[in-house]
């Protein structure tokens, strides 16, 4: 969908904004470019639009060079939204959401019924249409800046720091409306900003620049996981990394590798021994290579005990099992959500390696509250 | 109270000739100001895109405007000849300067960001030109062209010098002739009472082309109604 290659722009005093980058992006994707004041974000998302030519290398937008088409029409099938917001004054808000429409020449009534369409998107009644911007509060008026960048539909918006001038509660909230809205309309977004949480919120891609020069490129998790170098480190945060623990630790890193286990085959009163000597209620049950395969519990054995003989007459088939590289922050939900006591944790040919009780997860919240001084500790 | 009787007396003896004077004299000032912003406007709009010639005309403007309005009349009559085209020539080069200003301020203090969110949404030169800049600087040209018409109003009276007609013929008689103190006055009133109704509707028709209008009001009362 879009593909940097080589891409660099100096400015005539010798300055280079960017040099030599190369991405490429697929279609839908949320790409958030984050750095600090004057690293080359900007620039870059401006070269995209033509605002700002590069000097060396060529962008492609569907394997289209934008070098050779008509800049004009080039920005009418771009999006565009700025901190600004730069809503038109003197116009209503139904003639600001529909210009590039009218631009296009598309007939009047069309147009409005394209702005009544979009203002409910976000859930503005239809007599906002007629309303002035200065009327509107900053989060509606950059709500209205939002639409006029989807009105023409077009498939790609370009995103320069568009919550950045709100308070923090409206800056939330059109967070979540607008990757809602992003999910829903499967545009791609490239948006710039200096805001690590705003980043981390709504990035399927973070691209790291600094001075020009891209650092780092991934999804959250990996530049949580496995930052760059310490300028990522750094410009993450360590709060941030510590908190991001549970969410890009995966369940492998967590589990209790020791699960109490029986094979199908064994006798029920070995079952029993087993259960004692563990002091546990219920005992997964895996066959002769380790594979999962069910699990029995104390309440099965008690029912069925005149009748089974073998561990494998009352097993319990259906069990709930997270993959080991799964990740905790999903795990938690689920344990949480289905009243589990309990998650078996296998691999990929669905061998037993572990399990994660609620006292895995009770180490983990230990961790997050005094993980952060063991680690001051360590260094 | 002999002046105002006699001032009352001149107006309805002579009232017709005060009104074709009057009328003459307004319409040598609006064309020499609308002359001017057929000029002035595009040149403002010119200077405002290439900076750096606004330095030299701003400034030639700025002379054009310091020259005596006597001494400016008598060079352009050795050019012209006498007759109300001079006047209406000597007064477009006096409005040139308030409507170049203020088209070049009013173009140049468009919010860039305005400017580069037009652009970056596909609209052409000529598109930003005149769906933006002259939008939302159209009130700070009519106030260039507001002050031009105040300037001429008083300049057109001079007129009379070279034989154009205007509210300052009636002034002239009035210093020629022995106790003309009222005939004075039936030519300076006017002339002043033009100038002042000139700013007045002027001024109502800057601010109804305010880019940003005010309809606060009407939705309030829609809120009102709708409680």
């Amino acid at each position: 969908m879009l593909k940097f290659e080589h891409v660099s722009k100096k400015y005539k005093g010798g300055k280079t904004a960017v040099s030599n980058l190369n991405l490429e992006f697929k279609k839908g994707e949320f790409i958030v470019f984050i750095g600090p004041s004057g690293c080359g974000k900007t620039t870059t998302m401006k070269m995209i639009n033509r605002l700002i030519e590069p000097t060396e290398g060529k962008i492609f937008i569907n394997d289209e060079d934008i070098m050779e088409k008509d800049p004009v029409k080039l920005r009418r099938e771009i999006g565009y939204v700025i901190q600004q917001i730069g809503l038109f004054p003197h116009m209503t808000i139904q003639e600001n959401i529909s210009l590039v429409l009218k631009l296009l020449k598309w007939p009047e009534e069309k147009r409005k019924k394209r702005a009544e369409e979009l203002l409910s998107l976000v859930d503005m009644t239809p007599d906002y249409l007629e309303r002035y911007p200065h009327e509107l509060s900053g989060g509606q008026q950059q709500r209205i800046g939002v639409l006029r960048a989807l009105a023409a539909d077009q498939p790609l918006i370009l995103m320069d720091e568009p919550f950045g001038a709100l308070d923090p509660i409206t800056r939330d909230a059109l967070q979540d409306e607008f990757k809602n809205l992003q999910k829903k309309l499967d545009k791609t977004i490239v948006f710039v900003t200096h805001d690590m949480d705003e980043a981390l919120k709504l990035a399927d891609r973070i691209v790291i620049l600094r001075d020009g020069q891209l650092v780092q490129c991934g999804t959250p998790d990996e530049i949580l996981r496995e930052p760059a170098d310490e300028f990522v480190e750094e410009f993450i945060g360590k709060e941030r990394l510590v908190q991001a623990k549970p969410n890009i630790t995966t369940v492998e890193q967590i589990m209790n590798a020791h699960p109490v286990t029986i094979t199908s085959d064994e006798q029920l009163s070995n079952a029993i021994t087993v259960m004692k000597t563990n002091r546990v209620d219920s005992l997964l049950v895996i066959d002769q290579e380790g594979v999962l395969e069910g699990y029995i519990d104390v309440e099965a054995i008690d029912q069925n005990r005149k009748k089974a003989k073998d561990v494998a007459d009352i097993l319990i088939p259906d069990t709930f099992s997270v993959y080991k590289d799964a990740l905790v922050r999903d795990t938690i939900r689920q344990i949480l959500k289905k009243g589990l006591k309990y998650v078996p944790v296998v691999d990929e040919k669905r061998h037993l390696v572990g399990i994660v009780t609620r006292t895995s997860l009770v180490d983990i919240v230990y961790d997050s509250i005094w993980g952060d001084e063991e680690l001051e500790r360590a260094q | 109270m002999d002046v105002f009787s006699d001032l009352i007396t001149y107006f309805t003896n002579n009232g017709s000739y005060v009104w074709e004077q009057f009328f003459r004299h307004f319409l040598m000032s609006a064309y020499g100001v609308l002359f001017a912003a057929i000029v002035g406007i595009p040149v403002g709009i010119l200077i405002a895109r290439y900076s750096r010639l606004s330095s030299v005309v701003l400034s030639l403007a700025n002379v054009i405007q310091t020259i005596p309005a006597l001494a400016m009349l008598a060079v352009l009559m050795l050019v012209m000849g006498l007759g109300t085209n001079t006047v209406v020539f000597a007064l477009f080069l006096y409005s040139l300067l308030p409507i170049i200003k203020n088209t070049y301020t009013g173009i140049r203090n468009v919010d860039h960001t305005l400017i580069e969110s037009g652009k970056a949404m596909g609209m052409t030169k000529w598109q930003i030109l005149r769906m933006v800049e002259i939008p939302l600087s159209l009130s700070v040209i009519m106030a260039g062209l507001r002050t031009a018409l105040v300037i001429t109003i008083g300049i057109a009276t001079i007129g009379t010098f070279i034989g154009a007609g205007g509210l300052g013929d009636i002034i002239m008689r009035g210093t020629n002739a022995q106790d003309g103190t009222a005939i004075i006055l039936a030519g300076a009133i006017p002339t002043a009472f033009m100038a002042v109704i000139a700013d007045v509707l002027m001024g109502w028709l800057e601010r109804s082309l305010m880019p940003v209008k005010k309809k606060k009001q009407d939705s309030n009362e829609q809120e009102e109604v709708t409680a």
